[in-house]
């Protein structure tokens, strides 16, 4: 049976979140995400859930947290500026440890950029964002297909860690329209949240906090979250390769910018190149291991971006300098064309040899 | 001693044995407290204690506290509570009774985090409607960073950072909250008490009582403002904080029911 419907980015990721389980959502109108409030809206009312239109981004995200807090499966989602505005909270979910996903459909940056795709909004999404030491699993597809699996895929996540998880989406995912098989709805029973504020009845009570004053405890709060950013790295880095084995150039690429590349690769190798291509689906964890392995062989990476040279950074420190990298990106919502990436590509090639 | 004499009638000649008359609230810790001498959130945080009693809720209230001098409501309340973000408390309760709506979900704030960085969550939360209840103590000043002005420092009053006496051409007028939300259709219990003589402490008690029966009945948006002495940053002593209530709060923010159900 051919169970596959034509969806937009942003309706297939809402539609995946209801059918993980999400039952609380607060958004703010923001382009090119307004889809998932409109079908949020259409959408919570059916299943008993709670749509909220928040008066902003902050209070959104806050409003995410309280549901977290009382053991609700919750979601936001926004665009760069308003994922900006959303740190503070994104901050404090990662202090008091509590489970929520947030959706960034990234657009041109910096202040109030374009509603063209952008993903110049990595640093933010994998270094924290927010104040104080903390990190987000940061999720990024190339597919509609893609967003559905990693939107239904979080919301486990983040209730294993008691950690925020981030979608990596853009202006080209969240608008394209692509078939997609969505997951059957959840119909198990979702463990207890021992920890969840749901009054105090036969146990002690439950308290949700990040402020310690005693600068001991705060010490061990950073040690106990860096042990579980560890356990993340080691269990929750994911990657995907193509034609990677004897490749002498390497060509880093996420999300949508992946697919531009995949196409890029593949015109290469027709024409008798030994190009490969390596994409990071965690941007955090980023797959650093992995990527090291492939500069044993390789003797030139490349990373492509819509952004000024971000992701570059991490591919620099998991080559560690034994091999040449190179970057290649547009900005402020430009998207490259295949035949340019297949000329940067080229280019970098001739400059190392 | 324990309350079982109680039930034998006194004999002839002896003293009855002691029957309990006053306790510590079951929802109030046998706790320290961090605040200072004559300041007012003690006798708050008491008063929530004895009305969750009162009203049976202890297993199914969840309180969420401020940024400021109350933050550590959890040091005291024995029940379920939350931090919240400066300011962001009623969009947290909002999401938190909206999940779940069996619970009792109320927001202790001071006047930076409801009527300065929280405005905008206040009123939104409050002109939705939402069925949670806010313990608003306003008492002018902010306490936890030092003593600089509050929205509700009175004109003249000085503080760290109106050092000559809050001017209404700079900082402009001190904010009636409850005024101001009053003409929202969503709020259905709003109050203002003060705690400057023991009659005033009952009242505030009837008020909070009120409003979180308001939200047991689902009838909706509570909030109970508590006028509170803050001694140390009006550089008075505890007795003349409770004059300072009397002659220069209350005549600017009067007392009374603003708005009841029905």
């Amino acid at each position: 049976m051919n169970n596959r419907v034509l969806m937009c980015g942003n309706d297939a990721m809402s539609e995946a979140a209801v059918r993980a389980g999400c039952r609380f959502y607060s958004g703010y109108p923001i382009t090119p995400q307004n889809e998932v409030t409109a079908y949020m809206a259409m959408r919570m009312p059916q299943v008993a859930g709670t749509f909220i239109q928040a008066e902003s981004e902050i209070a959104a995200i806050n409003m995410v947290f309280g549901a977290a807090a009382v053991g609700a499966r919750a979601m936001t989602s926004s665009s760069s500026p308003g994922i900006s505005l959303k740190q503070e909270g994104i901050s404090y979910l990662s202090a008091c440890e509590l489970p929520a996903v947030i959706a960034n459909v990234v657009r041109g940056g910096p202040g109030l950029g374009s509603i063209g795709p952008s993903q110049a909004d990595y640093f933010q999404a994998t270094r924290g964002g927010g104040h104080g030491d903390y990190r987000t699993i940061a999720l990024a597809p190339s597919t509609v297909q893609e967003l559905v699996d990693f939107t239904f895929l979080s919301f486990d996540l983040a209730d294993k860690y008691r950690n925020p998880v981030l979608i990596l989406s853009d202006g080209i995912l969240g608008q394209m329209m692509e078939p997609v098989v969505l997951p059957e709805p959840i119909d198990t029973e979702l463990p207890p949240k021992e920890w969840a504020l749901t009054g105090a009845r036969n146990r002690r009570p439950n308290v949700i906090k990040s402020l310690f004053l005693d600068v001991a405890l705060l010490e061990k709060l950073n040690f106990d979250l860096q042990e579980k950013y560890r356990r993340m790295e080691a269990e929750e880095t994911r990657f995907d390769e193509v034609a990677i084995n004897d490749a002498e150039v390497v060509v880093v690429a996420y999300g949508s910018v992946a697919r531009i590349c995949r196409a890029a690769v593949r015109k290469l190798r027709e024409a008798g190149e030994r190009v490969g291509l390596f994409r990071p689906i965690t941007v955090w964890p980023f797959p650093g291991v992995a990527l090291a392995r492939a500069a044993d062989t390789a003797r030139l990476f490349i990373s492509v971006e819509m952004s000024m040279g971000q992701m570059v950074e991490d591919v620099k420190l998991a080559v560690g300098g034994r091999k040449a990298v190179k970057f290649y990106g547009r900005a402020g919502g430009c998207v490259m064309s295949v035949e340019e990436v297949v000329r940067e590509i080229r280019k970098a090639m001739e400059e190392i040899t | 001693m324990t309350d079982e004499g109680n039930n034998r009638p006194p004999r002839e000649g002896r003293i009855s044995p002691p029957k309990r008359v006053f306790g510590r609230p079951v929802s109030l810790k046998d706790a320290p407290t961090h605040f200072c001498a004559g300041c007012g959130h003690g006798i708050v945080h008491r008063i929530i204690a004895e009305v969750v009693d009162e009203l049976g809720i202890r297993e199914r209230v969840v309180g969420v506290s401020p940024v400021g001098c109350a933050v550590l409501g959890y040091d005291y309340w024995d029940f379920d509570v939350s931090e919240a973000a400066h300011g962001r408390t009623p969009a947290v309760a909002t999401g938190m009774k909206r999940a779940r709506p069996d619970l009792a979900v109320f927001t202790y704030q001071g006047d930076g985090d409801l009527a300065a960085i929280g405005v905008a969550e206040l009123i939104h939360a409050a002109n939705r409607g939402e069925n949670i209840t806010i313990i608003f103590v306003n008492n002018g000043v902010y306490g936890m960073t030092g003593g600089q002005m509050a929205p509700t420092t009175l004109e003249g009053q000085i503080t760290k950072t109106t050092p000559t006496g809050r001017t209404l051409r700079d900082c402009g007028a001190p904010l009636k909250i409850l005024e101001m939300i009053a003409q929202f259709p969503g709020t259905k219990y709003l109050a203002r008490t003060a705690l400057n003589n023991p009659k005033n402490v009952m009242t505030a008690k009837r008020s909070i009582k009120k409003a979180f029966k308001c939200q047991i009945d689902n009838i909706g948006f509570s909030l109970v403002e508590v006028l509170s002495p803050c001694p140390t940053y009006w550089r008075v002593s505890p007795l003349d904080s409770l004059k300072w209530i009397e002659e220069r709060m209350i005549p600017y923010f009067p007392l009374g029911e603003v708005k009841m159900p029905g």
